[in-house]
């Protein structure tokens, strides 16, 4: 009974958050301004605060980032300027991250010795990204912006995470940063042993990832976890979470940029900040009890129709 | 394999432990300053009926028509119910600063002379995106 409860509020959460992307009142951005100024104060922080509050819920359930999401959906139908938007979307990735990780770290399923030479490269290029787009025309970073959502809806759409992938033998890099651990897998009991390898080009990588999640604000866990997973060789949980801490460290360096530029307007921010959390609190109680795998694909086709909206806007179709 | 949970090592919980009271006591303090903030109780730097006005304009459009302060200027308008929220906001921007400087010591005791660097280098770029030096003044 308490499955079918959950699944119907899935389901109404679906049909919302499409009915709020297709509403004819802001179903342009620019319609949003127009209706922007004519609205009472509150009108727009309570949409946004239950637009985020349902983000958060589909966010846990299709097992993607609120920021990711947060960002192309907000820019493309909410009044907001995308420089407001990017602030907003790095504080909301980085306070999911803040909240989340000291249960990862505690029981190892994210650890110290593997984020930290990732952050700082990371973080680094975070700042250099949030530069960078503060200062290149807005038309430019929304057409890199929609063409970025496109390919992480074809990333999350095709690319095969591996549960726990063999590493022979750890690298030099890895060894002498002692990328090593081991955490207990609850569902099995299981005492998993871990260790990385190749490593430097993991590392190389994460410039890329710091200077897109600082250059559009959003959160990076879609790129963490394959690099951490699929090319360094840490098993899939302790990469989600070691990635999920990670964006606490990244979005930190980048959120510092954005803030001291004027970025964040608290009217924006705290609905969306509190809407997303709440919204996750929520979906992680659904996905104990329902897994529903059509709302993934569901989220990826609202990305990609967010990616490509962007991208059109920033070539001025 | 079966076995008992293995301990995450002690530098580890101990950023743990600081993250959690340090992010969940901002995010209580972002709530209440916001409600402060709708409620009326504080005068807003822009009146609240007014920000619709300026929220779909460039952030430099809209710091130069509101007169909004950059980097650390803000610090000087919390007594403005819009600006006192703020102070969740650095809070929760601030913790990972003060989580690496209070596990510093860990890798100073255990001599692991590349994770006190790495600390101390992670900690000086962080502070120096908080610093309000960088920027560009937007686009």
């Amino acid at each position: 009974m308490l499955r079918n409860g959950c699944r119907a509020l899935t389901v109404k959460a679906v049909f919302l958050l499409l009915w709020l992307v297709s509403s004819p009142a802001w179903a342009t951005a620019e319609g949003a301004v127009v209706e922007g100024s004519q609205r009472p104060w509150w009108f727009w922080p309570l949409v946004l605060f239950v637009f985020c509050f349902i983000l958060g819920i589909l966010a846990v359930l299709a097992g993607v980032g609120g920021g990711v999401l947060y960002v192309p959906l907000v820019s493309g139908f909410f009044p907001f300027h995308l420089d407001f938007v990017r602030g907003t979307g790095l504080l909301v990735a980085l306070a999911g991250a803040l909240a989340a990780g000291p249960g990862l770290l505690k029981r190892n399923f994210a650890n110290l010795r593997l984020a930290l030479p990732v952050a700082l490269i990371a973080s680094s290029c975070a700042i250099v990204g949030a530069l960078l787009g503060l200062a290149l025309p807005t038309n430019i970073i929304q057409i890199a912006l929609g063409a970025t959502i496109i390919f992480i809806a074809a990333l999350l759409t095709f690319s095969k995470n591996v549960e726990r992938p063999v590493v022979e033998k750890q690298d030099g890099i890895g060894g002498a940063l002692k990328m090593a651990g081991a955490y207990l897998e609850p569902s099995t009991g299981e005492h998993i042993e871990w260790k990385t390898h190749r490593t430097l080009p993991g590392l190389f990588l994460f410039i890329v990832i710091g200077v897109m999640a600082g250059m559009f604000g959003l959160g990076a866990g879609w790129a963490n976890v394959p690099v951490l997973n699929l090319l360094m060789g840490a098993p899939l949980k302790l990469s989600v979470g070691t990635s999920k801490f990670l964006l606490s460290i990244t979005d930190t360096s980048a959120a510092w940029i954005y803030l001291n530029q004027g970025c964040v307007i608290p009217l924006m921010a705290v609905p969306s900040i509190v809407g997303l959390m709440l919204g996750s609190f929520v979906g992680v109680r659904i996905l104990a009890v329902a897994k529903p795998k059509v709302i993934r694909y569901i989220v990826i086709t609202v990305l990609l129709f967010a990616g490509i909206r962007a991208f059109m806007k920033g070539l001025g179709i | 394999m079966t076995s008992e949970a293995p301990q995450a090592p002690p530098e580890q919980i101990t950023y743990a432990n600081l993250l959690f009271y340090g992010s969940w006591g901002a995010i209580a303090i972002l709530i209440v300053t916001f409600f402060v903030y709708v409620s009326g109780v504080f005068e807003s730097y822009i009146p609240i009926n007014e920000i619709s006005q300026y929220w779909s304009m460039p952030v430099s459009q809209y710091v130069h028509e509101a007169n909004i302060p950059i980097g650390w200027g803000w610090a000087t308008l919390l007594g403005k119910g819009d600006f006192l929220n703020f102070i969740g906001i650095v809070l929760l921007a601030g913790m990972t600063i003060v989580c690496f400087i209070l596990i510093l010591p860990y890798y100073v005791k255990q001599k692991d002379v590349v994770f006190v660097v790495l600390v101390i280098l992670e900690v000086l770029i962080l502070c120096l995106g908080a610093s309000g030096l960088l920027g560009t003044g937007g686009h």
